[in-house]
């Protein structure tokens, strides 16, 4: 493997870490606006 | 051709820090304080989770006009000493990347306005973010020394957009806000571009400095102040407000007019003798951080 396979490896990997915190951070927020909105609409 | 060839991108992916920078993390900064603002000096709270969204989405609506802007001026930035180590100018990001990232947050940061918080507050975001990207980025920008001056309205929103995620309507004091930021956003940029002025010469960009000369930049400057400092302390004037913001807004206004009065006075031409311009761009930043802290504080202490 060359150094710039090295680093575009090590990118994709850091960059699928990140969609992947984010993407988890989305769906707790999304049950937290629905938890408020049923507490609005209620 | 090895698999591993065949499988290769064009350009190496870009770096997560990249696409972050894209987002000018500084103005970012600015914009979610002035919303977080408008949000706390409304009559009325959303729910936490609500307010959370909506603040995060004016960050994510400004880092998209970042990127976007970041964008379409590379060739320009390129030109800059300030901006020329940017992701894009720099070489290290495909400019589709930037394109494909600035879109996908607008849009993203719309919706998701739209359902969290309301419909109002959505139509809001669009407008600042479409204002910021085609009035101000494409179209005024590259043609006219007015660009801050107009543009400056794209910056403005970010408190109204606030207030409006909290009552669903749009008042008087958040529209007060607006006008504050607006008459601000000439007297900081024009500090900002008489000390960088040769940059925007090199980009060929028709700042105020470059086009109308040094001196009536400073006039201006002063002039603007004078506005702004009235917008400032008019929510008081009109019994929008307490007195904590009243005594601070008047207190931070003056402070305020005195430094572009220095600016107005100050007549050296090399940057670096350019003390008081720098002094006033400084002093902007925080004045506005301070101008709002003093409305959410007279909001939450004497209301």
């Amino acid at each position: 493997m060359t150094q710039e396979d090295e680093i575009i490896r090590r990118r994709q990997r850091e960059r699928s870490r990140i969609m992947a915190l984010l993407l988890g951070a989305f769906a707790i927020l999304l049950f937290f606006i629905t938890v408020a909105k049923i507490g609005i609409n209620w | 051709m090895p698999a591993l060839e065949m499988t290769k991108p064009a350009t190496l992916p870009a770096d997560w820090r990249d696409l972050l920078a894209l987002t000018k993390p500084r103005v970012m900064s600015l914009v979610v304080f002035s919303g977080l603002a408008g949000l706390l000096a409304a009559p009325q709270l959303p729910p936490l989770a609500l307010g959370f969204t909506a603040i995060l989405c004016i960050a994510l609506g400004a880092g998209g006009c970042g990127a976007l802007n970041q964008w379409y001026e590379a060739e320009l930035d390129a030109k800059m000493r300030r901006t020329a180590k940017r992701p894009l100018p720099d070489g290290r990001m495909d400019p589709q990347t930037a394109l494909h990232f600035g879109v996908g947050l607008s849009v993203f940061s719309v919706l998701l306005m739209g359902l969290a918080a309301n419909w109002l507050a959505a139509a809001l975001l669009a407008a600042s973010i479409l204002f910021y990207v085609f009035v101000y980025t494409v179209w005024l920008k590259p043609r006219t020394a007015q660009n801050i001056v107009i543009g400056g309205a794209a910056g403005a929103f970010p408190p109204l957009i606030g207030w409006v995620v909290a009552t669903g309507r749009i008042e008087a004091l958040p529209l007060l806000l607006f006008a504050i930021i607006f008459l601000w956003t000439p007297p900081h940029f024009w500090a900002l571009s008489l000390f960088v002025r040769s940059d925007y010469a090199a980009a060929g960009i028709p700042m105020l400095p470059v086009v109308a000369g040094i001196e009536n930049t400073r006039r201006q400057i002063f002039l603007y102040s004078l506005p702004m400092a009235a917008a400032a302390v008019a929510p008081w004037l009109l019994g929008l407000t307490g007195p904590i913001y009243g005594a601070s807004a008047a207190v931070f206004s003056f402070v305020f007019v005195v430094l572009a009065g220095r600016v107005f006075a100050n007549r050296a031409t090399d940057p670096k003798s350019m003390g008081a311009e720098k002094h006033l761009f400084a002093y902007s930043v925080f004045y506005l951080f301070a101008l709002f802290t003093a409305l959410v504080a007279d909001r939450w202490i004497a209301w």
